[in-house]
């Protein structure tokens, strides 16, 4: 499910580029399953590593027991951040299987005033 | 006169034994049948249907076709795969933290500081910064469960 999401973002990546917007993904996997993961499925984007979850504690996505041998994960999420650091749009599903499509992010993004200075 | 092999219940089952475990390595992968798993409930229902007419065969022309004890315990199989299917996917992938305390649209992401695949530190707010040349517009950030 997380592969299909990120394969399909990796997809639209260029999208994204011409649109200067830069992925993240964040999981609890170390750096070496991460280097291989991004190998295996040619991600252009860094896979960035968040063991301890803390970051994903301080975004409240921690999945208490929802890994494998119940291990401690993030629940799927996506966060569009302007220049500013402010959030423009926020994807919480309500399903594992359910994730949010590129198209739509895309078209979150085109909405965003070109200039954040501009916002009331 | 010789008794028929009761295809119907065999293939019902092992159509039924395809839609359960073809989920999540063939149609998680792609959106459409990922976010709701319709191609599977299809091949549910297609081996479901075989399966009953092998049952109504068995019973109708138990002179012909084989099954009578078959066919009921296949069924009865096969509708507690698709029970467990149906809560696999429209129950248990619901059981998600409410996330009540999540950053909000027009809040401010909170900062962090976190290393890439190749142990590289990656900050959002340097990256929103500037990339060494034109600043980008934003950043979408993804958590997702992990690779497994």
């Amino acid at each position: 499910m997380c592969n299909s999401e990120l394969r399909s973002f990796e997809e639209r990546l260029g999208d994204f580029d011409r649109r200067g917007i830069r992925l993240l993904a964040i999981s609890v996997d170390p750096p070496e399953t991460n280097r291989r993961h991004r190998h295996e499925m040619q991600f252009r984007f860094p896979l960035l590593s968040d063991p301890k979850a803390e970051v994903v504690r301080r975004y409240d996505l921690l999945h208490a027991g929802g890994g494998p041998d119940g291990a401690d994960i993030a629940r799927p999420a996506e966060f569009l951040v302007d220049s500013t650091g402010t959030i423009r749009w926020v994807n919480l599903t309500e399903s594992i299987t359910v994730r949010a499509r590129p198209e739509e992010v895309l078209s979150a993004v085109d909405g965003l005033p070109s200039r954040p200075e501009a916002m009331p | 006169m010789k008794r028929r092999w009761n295809v119907s219940i065999w293939a019902g089952f092992g159509t039924i034994l395809a839609a359960f475990l073809t989920y999540i390595p063939v149609f998680s992968r792609f959106p459409i049948t990922r976010d709701f798993p319709w191609v599977n409930l299809l091949l549910f229902g297609a081996g479901l249907a075989l399966l009953a007419r092998g049952l109504v065969r068995a019973y109708r022309d138990p002179q012909r076709y084989r099954g009578k004890v078959a066919a009921p315990v296949l069924l009865a199989l096969g509708v507690l795969v698709l029970g467990f299917f149906c809560y696999g996917v429209l129950i248990a992938a619901r059981q998600l933290p409410a996330s009540s305390g999540a950053p909000r649209v027009g809040g401010q992401a909170p900062d962090f500081t976190l290393p890439d695949q190749d142990g590289r530190p990656v900050s959002l707010s340097a990256l929103l910064r500037s990339d060494g040349g034109e600043p980008p517009r934003g950043a979408l950030l993804i958590f997702y469960r992990g690779y497994w």
